[in-house]
């Protein structure tokens, strides 16, 4: 059916549809409408959920955690210091080998105190364990929430998955909304070791270093599997639904001399600026990062790469850059935008472009500023 | 692509005039965007929307610069903000008022969106709802077709008088 | 006469200190609660006692949790059992330190929204996994490795706290006194919503008395009226016969401190402190229990 709706009510509609058994929920800009639809749903009773309005999002990852492991179906959402409040509850998740699906609006950290859109967010959660998908419309961010439930629940997976979508940019745009009857696209639920009081054991006791090591290993193994597991269900959401999703959206890169790289709305907005350039006579073509972790492998032997990053790690660069150029040994111009809600233009990236710069790091709007 | 920034003021109903223009839009088998502008502002500030609308699905998120028509519900914001700033050529402005001003030239369209909305009795919490009736003038000016005006009027609000005001102002709007 | 099941749900080889009056308690309320029971452990001496991965001391599931988590951990859980209409009881077994310190927002968000479970506090008055460091549980004048010339501060009183989220049930409890555990535990699990024990949990290492000596150390704790065993049942308080017998005769408070070795060198104001503070206590529940506050 098509219906319009914002990328949070996108996400709230397939939370709906998968029917998590439990919904933690605590609000923060711009995340709120989510949990605020979700608990509508519940009141309605289209959704028979127990909705635990809990009173932080450390006890929100804390309730889930309590919840999945009795072998039901979790879901929560946060956003930015919501995150990061329930950091310790985030790598407990992962370690805990809980299929929890939270959806995180991206919004910068404070101070100065900012609620607009940024990556950092989440990308300060990169090496906990969760699987990591960044959506560019409300479409997306309804079937990457959909999918998430079933990679994350998949046996050789068995990993949470957070959904990112843009704090305001995507969260409260309004657009079109494609939505399908899911079947069997989401199986039921099945947590080999979940709480069976009739087969009593301890969970998460106190560890030695070589069992911890061995866990450790599993969290990355079921990461490497998830790999496989992510592909097949893309290519089977397409099969049902008509709608394709890879781990890496490309657009008129097949000729492309140079390619530009963003993740989340920036990356959308480049394929205008590849437009742009194209026009001018410039083999341009970009690329949309859908999957921080696992962290997909691409092919850019031959081409010239412009990573833009809306994200920062202090004393080291850019996330996406600097990855790339570990793992694909490019020498990318690094270009530092959109943080904090910064407002980025097709025109500013084409601009990006045609000033590349391979090697160097330019901070929009502020390069020259001592 | 067809863009419309709106301007208005905090609690007025920009945002909600956005996504039913968008959902028109839709409804009419384009894609289209809603995306307000969300500052720190406070209900009564001066705030902006952005609607697009194409044959084809949109993949620009950052703010219209060039509008093709630029919406005015509150005209008492044009005394802080330069509603004409980045004009396309060719550029139209509708303005909520009883008959249209001189705009350096742009071609303005006027209907009393208050006044209809008062008619209606279509006041909530002490407010004229403004963002059903504008949908009316906007089909008369050929942005949406007024069918679909009304679907999607019909399908954000249950109360029959948000379309009666959307048809009055499809009937009263002066160029 | 309370029947005490034989079932062990602690096993034995636990990697408890002699003496440990946490092991002593959980094995009282484990037997209250029976099998069907599934344990939430945040950080504290417990998650050591169980066992180290992959064995266990522990014959029901035991989920183990970070510090701050256990009762928002159990909300989810108590919800998902519901949800998936399974009856089990869940109980927090948490450490002085996982309450009244770094899990107090968790509890007070779990009884604010009725979260059915039972919440049991052992307090050990420090946090003992680490080696004894003060908390908010440690009363005055005590000595630990972060209060090493005594505690300056009087011990927060938790139970107040908990009894301003007027839940359906509270009491007190010692683990020197285990038959009236076990029925506060069994009556407590009685009753829908959320419900709290604080369970007195005298420490031979903490405490510095010899191992021995952990169940009179919990005696002398109630007959000098330091700890009140008492019950508070939708709001009704009973003050139980140990406490009652205390109240009226109690034995002096030195016969309490002068065996512990945290208490050595107390101060004469310390002391003050800690008697007056039993005896604001004392004065406070028996209002209550004759219903004049």
């Amino acid at each position: 059916m098509l219906t319009v709706a914002t990328g949070n009510k996108a996400v709230a509609a397939a939370v709906k549809q998968a029917c998590p058994s439990v919904v933690a929920a605590y609000p923060i800009t711009p995340q709120t409408e989510i949990v605020e639809q979700i608990a509508e749903y519940v009141t309605s009773g289209e959704l028979k959920s127990q909705y635990i309005p809990v009173e932080s999002e450390h006890s929100a990852m804390a309730a889930c955690i309590g919840a999945g492991v009795t072998g039901v179906r979790t879901f929560t959402a946060t956003s930015s210091h919501g995150l990061h409040y329930m950091h310790e509850m985030v790598n407990w998740a992962a370690g805990a080998r809980l299929p929890i699906v939270m959806a995180n609006v991206n919004r910068a950290l404070g101070p100065g105190w900012n609620i607009w859109a940024e990556h950092t967010d989440a990308f300060q959660e990169r090496d906990t364990g969760w699987l990591q998908v960044y959506v560019a419309s409300v479409q997306e961010a309804y079937d990457a929430t959909l999918m998430a439930f079933r990679i994350a629940e998949h046996e050789s997976v068995l990993l949470p998955v957070m959904v990112n979508l843009d704090g305001f940019l995507l969260s409260h745009s309004m657009q079109p909304l494609q939505s399908v009857d899911i079947g069997d696209f989401i199986p039921p639920i099945h947590l080999p070791h979940a709480i069976d009081i009739s087969d009593p054991t301890s969970y998460g006791t106190l560890t030695g270093p070589n069992d911890y090591f061995r866990l450790r290993w599993d969290i990355e193994r079921s990461m490497r599997d998830s790999v496989p597991v992510i592909r097949e269900t893309q290519e089977e959401f397409a099969r049902r639904f008509g709608r394709k999703y890879d781990f890496v959206e490309e657009y008129r890169c097949d000729d492309a001399e140079v390619v530009v790289i963003a993740m989340g709305t920036l990356g959308k907005e480049a394929e205008v600026a590849v437009d742009l350039l194209r026009r001018e006579g410039l083999k341009a073509g970009s690329m949309r990062i859908r999957w921080l972790r696992p962290f997909p492998r691409i092919d850019l032997s031959g081409k010239e790469v412009v990573v833009i990053d809306r994200d920062y790690s202090f004393g080291f660069g850019g996330v996406i850059a600097r990855s790339l150029a570990a793992t694909e040994g490019v020498t990318p111009f690094s270009v530092i935008a959109g943080l904090g809600g910064q407002e980025v233009t097709y025109d500013d990236i084409a601009g990006f472009v045609r000033g590349r710069r391979p090697g160097e790091e330019l901070w929009f709007g502020v390069n020259g500023h001592v | 692509m067809f863009e419309v920034r709106i301007h208005s003021r905090g609690g007025q109903g920009g945002v909600t005039a956005a996504r039913l223009l968008a959902l028109a839009a839709i409804r009419d088998g384009k894609y289209a965007t809603a995306c307000p502008f969300y500052g720190a502002e406070r209900r009564g500030a001066a705030v902006v929307s952005y609607v697009r609308i194409d044959d084809r699905p949109i993949r620009v998120y950052s703010q219209i610069r060039h509008p093709d028509l630029v919406l005015v519900l509150d005209p008492s914001v044009m005394e802080v903000v330069d509603v004409l700033q980045g004009m396309k050529e060719g550029g139209r402005v509708l303005m909520n008022g009883s008959e249209p001003r001189e705009m350096k030239g742009i071609p303005t369209f006027a209907v009393d969106l208050t006044g209809i909305a008062l008619r209606e009795r279509l006041v909530v919490a002490g407010s004229p709802i403004l963002n059903t009736p504008v949908l009316g003038a906007l089909a008369k000016m050929g942005i949406i077709t007024m069918e679909s005006a009304k679907m999607a009027i019909k399908e954000m609000f249950s109360d029959q008088r948000n379309v009666t005001a959307a048809e009055a102002a499809y009937a009263e709007l002066i160029a | 006469m309370t029947e005490i099941p034989r079932e062990e749900y602690i096993l034995k080889c636990t990697s408890a200190c002699a003496g440990c009056s946490d092991s002593l308690t959980l094995r009282y309320v484990l037997k209250a609660a029976g099998p069907e029971t599934v344990l939430v452990v945040p950080a504290c001496c417990t998650s050591v006692i169980q066992g180290i991965y992959p064995h266990t001391a522990m014959n029901i599931p035991v989920y183990n949790v970070a510090f701050a988590a256990a009762a928002a951990c159990a909300s989810g859980m108590s919800a998902a059992f519901q949800a998936a209409g399974k009856k089990a009881n869940v109980i927090v077994y948490a450490g002085d330190g996982g309450t009244v310190d770094i899990g107090i927002q968790a509890l007070s968000g779990a009884f604010e929204r009725g979260t059915d479970f039972l919440y049991i506090c052992y307090d050990n008055e420090a946090y003992g996994n680490t080696g004894m460091q003060r908390s908010g549980a440690t009363p005055v004048g005590a000595r630990t490795t972060t209060t090493p010339s005594g505690k300056i501060q009087v011990k927060k009183d938790l139970d107040g706290i908990v009894a301003a989220h007027n839940p359906p049930y509270m009491a007190t409890a010692c683990a020197a006194y285990p038959k009236d555990l076990f029925s506060k535990v069994q009556k407590a699990l009685s009753i829908r919503g959320p419900k709290f024990i604080h369970v007195l949990a005298p420490c031979p290492p903490g405490w510095r008395f010899s191992s021995e000596k952990s169940v009179e150390m919990g005696k002398l704790a109630v007959r000098s009226g330091m700890w009140i065993l008492y019950e508070r049942e939708f709001g009704k308080v009973t003050i139980n016969g140990p406490s009652k017998a205390a109240m009226i005769k109690p034995i002096p408070l030195e016969e309490y401190l002068e065996p512990q070795g945290r208490f050595k060198g107390i101060s004469s104001e310390a002391v003050a402190m800690l008697r007056s503070q039993a005896e604001r206590n004392a004065m406070r529940l028996k209002k209550e229990e004759e219903g004049i506050c």
